[in-house]
């Protein structure tokens, strides 16, 4: 007689070899999409990390008295110096073609920080003066190791006669990166080395507090009419149903609708948060219903039980006691909700929030644009320097994503309560 | 009721109160309703702009045209000045994106949903879990821009030292972005279907000899589909709507084509690139944008009733 275990043995080890098999494929599907988001994130923020720092230059300026006039300090031809205390500086460059070449060195920002260090103090007229000012895109990428600098001299963006003058500038400590205050203190420009975030910022900011103050109490009000009060009836579940598919529609059909809507009929001014912040609202309402309804179904019927018994209306009921109960979970969902929001790029475009705007908005109707549109933006823009500037933004963008569900989930172990 | 005395204030103070009752249930029912309004709205604009829209462009041209060229006329005379407005091209390189992102995504988003199920201890499912849903929450406009920056030129780099000839805004690179995008979407609601499966199914399977993997394959699965082919639809739905990412890094150009290392673009991207910069609200070209809103808007609401009731069904097959 054979033994039954020799018998069947190949067919186990075959079996269990599959076994293991399969458990893998679980491990390295999970694997694979760990990893693809460790690297995307990961290769962003190393290139993002460059926009943290800035080049600049120190030139030694004569603020020649003769250029200025005592009445109207602001607008004397202030390029002018800084492009002089360039020639000065590099004495032997005489062509036309080099000079625009020496000039490209420093951002024509230049000329505003020397003008606002002449009018703070008119004193240094007359003077020579060190100043320390914001490099050019091309040079900053150059100073930051982004650009090629082997191969043919006329492919590149720095011939050997400017990389001689970058030396120069190296060996006498003229040329520093430092912390770019610029990006977070400043709006979009058209020049990368001075374009920040700020503007986006506000505009982002503006339009989530419309967005919020609109979806969150309709929301919460919506969500305690189906729970508590709705019958259940045709046309109750038509709008449960309603809210459902309302959730899984493409977010650029809310731009649609915005643009159709707000824009054409209304007449709401063009790209302002408001009609960002209005979209952003109807977008996400059907989260915040959804989970306003869980954090109240939630609360035990023992609570709605109890004030009804001692006489409190059902309005009373759910206001006084319910509602107080699930306010943490629809907070929660709430903030969820917003965290949604503020990734949200589609819808935006649609309303116009994609112009290029310098100014940092102060009101909701006043044109803006947000902080994933302005990612949007730079991604598309052709110069090197852009490119940091975007993965910087997308950094700050996330940061902000991670702050906000982290005060979601404090907010839900603070509060959470078992009944 | 019999006697009940009742002090006059307590009256007054009781129709006070309904007054107000009846004014917070007004709010209320009214709240509620704004979400259907939303839709009623969606619904009558795009309709609105793309009946205007029909007007000068007949519908079969519209839905059958194997053309997309919309422009708008400099002269009277010129040369296609009408622009052709055919939408076959764009729905199949919308197809064609969403098939490579669900051709990434499925595999992917249910093995990982199988892990997370069965295999996974308490302890590692309470890290994976969260963490494949960062995925999830990561902006699009995030995953456009890897697309176009690393994914894109990662293929065209291995397609040529193969000698295929890839376009730099490949279908392909924006149908891995997708796909990835979608991974955590399916694996979650996947995830919570498998596990909606009754243990007794598990048990009688075990108790009958099967291993793990045969209970998965031959039991939990096929209790299961029904759930998972609802997350597929619903995760089809997401890719055909989703419009960052093929914005960023699927092409303009409409062509009709098959090939997921040519360029093609897809019904979102038409919609924003014909209705982001200057607009009339009168020539076909910025109306043609409406009729594609709709168009999208019929298909992924089709996807997602289906999707919804087949969810539903399966639930309550199982309560």
């Amino acid at each position: 007689m054979t033994n039954i275990f020799t018998e069947i043995s190949p067919a186990l080890r075959r079996r269990h070899a599959a076994e293991t098999r399969f458990m893998w494929f679980g491990r390295i599907a999970i694997f694979i999409a760990i990893g693809f988001l460790v690297v995307m994130i990961g290769s962003i923020a190393w290139i993002g990390s460059g926009a943290l720092k800035q080049t600049q230059v120190e030139l030694s300026v004569f603020i020649d008295p003769q250029e200025i006039s005592a009445d109207a300090i602001a607008d004397a031809d202030y390029s002018k110096l800084v492009k002089s205390a360039l020639r000065s500086r590099f004495p032997e460059v005489k062509k036309r073609r080099d000079k625009k070449n020496l000039y490209g060195l420093v951002s024509y920002d230049a000329a505003y920080t020397l003008r606002d260090k002449v009018v703070a103090d008119p004193d240094l007229i007359g003077q020579t003066v060190n100043i320390w000012f914001v490099a050019s895109d091309d040079l900053d990428m150059l100073i930051k190791g982004n650009l090629t600098i082997t191969g043919d001299e006329k492919m590149r963006r720095f011939d050997d006669k400017q990389l001689g003058w970058v030396e120069s500038l190296k060996q006498e400590d003229a040329i520093e990166t430092r912390f770019n205050r610029a990006f977070f203190t400043s709006g979009d420009s058209r020049e990368p080395e001075l374009a920040g975030i700020l503007g986006a910022f506000v505009g982002t900011a503006l339009t989530l507090l419309v967005c919020f103050c609109l979806s969150f109490p309709v929301g919460i009000l919506a969500a305690i009419y189906l729970e508590e009060f709705a019958r259940k009836n045709r046309w109750n579940d038509l709008i449960e149903v309603n809210i459902n598919n309302l959730a899984a529609v493409p977010s650029i059909v809310f731009g649609l609708l915005g643009l159709a809507v707000f824009l054409n009929a209304f007449g709401l001014p063009r790209s302002s948060p408001l009609v960002g912040g209005l979209v952003l609202a109807l977008m996400t309402l059907p989260t915040m219903i959804i989970a306003a309804r869980a954090a109240l179904r939630a609360v035990p019927p023992s609570i709605r039980e109890a004030a009804l018994g001692i006489g409190a209306t059902r309005i009373q009921t759910v206001f006084h006691h319910v509602a107080p109960l699930a306010l943490p979970g629809m907070l929660t969902g709430a903030i969820v909700g917003m965290a949604r929001a503020l990734g949200e790029t589609a819808p935006l475009l649609m309303i116009g929030m994609v112009a290029f705007i310098v100014d940092i908005p102060n009101s909701i109707l006043q044109p803006a644009t947000a902080l994933p549109v302005q990612i949007f933006l730079w991604a598309d823009s052709p110069e090197r320097a852009f490119l940091e500037k975007t993965s910087a933004a997308i950094i700050v963008l996330i940061l902000f994503l991670i702050l906000m569900n982290l005060v979601a989930i404090l907010l839900r172990n603070k509060f959470s309560q078992r009944f | 009721m019999g006697e009940i005395p009742t002090a006059p204030f307590v009256s007054g103070n009781r129709t006070r109160r309904r007054l107000g009752e009846l004014v917070v249930h007004i709010l209320l029912v009214s709240s509620s309703l704004v979400a259907v309004g939303v839709t009623v709205g969606i619904v009558f604009s795009l309709a609105f702009e793309a009946f205007q829209f029909f007007k000068m462009v007949p519908w079969q041209d519209f839905l059958f045209g194997t053309e997309w060229s919309p422009q708008t006329a400099i002269r009277e005379d010129q040369v296609g000045a009408e622009g052709s407005f055919g939408v076959l091209p764009l729905v199949v390189g919308t197809l064609l994106i969403s098939a490579i992102a669900m051709a990434i995504a499925t595999p992917l988003g249910l093995a990982s949903a199988i892990y997370l199920a069965e295999y996974a201890t308490p302890r590692s499912r309470n890290i994976i879990k969260p963490v494949l849903e960062i995925l999830a929450g990561i902006p699009t406009v995030v995953y456009g821009f890897f697309a176009a920056l690393m994914i894109a030129p990662f293929i065209r780099m291995t397609g040529s030292s193969i000698g295929l000839e890839v376009a730099s805004e490949s279908a392909l690179a924006a149908g891995i972005a997708m796909g990835i995008m979608i991974v955590p979407l399916i694996s979650s609601l996947s995830d919570d279907v498998i596990n909606s499966v009754p243990q007794s199914l598990r048990d009688a399977s075990y108790g009958l000899g099967a291993t793990q993997a045969e209970t998965i394959r031959n039991v939990i699965l096929p209790a299961a589909l029904p759930g998972i082919s609802g997350s597929l639809l619903l995760a089809t739905s997401t890719a055909i709507g989703e419009t960052m990412i093929v914005v960023m890094a699927a092409g303009m150009a409409a062509n009709l084509s098959l090939n997921p290392l040519a360029a093609v673009t897809t019904v979102t991207v038409q919609i924003v690139s014909l209705l982001t910069g200057d607009q009339e609200f009168d020539s076909a070209k910025t109306l043609s944008a409406f009729a594609l809103g709709i168009l999208l808007f019929c298909v992924t609401l089709v996807l997602n009733i289906i999707a919804q009731k087949i969810v539903k069904h399966f639930r309550e097959q199982y309560d």
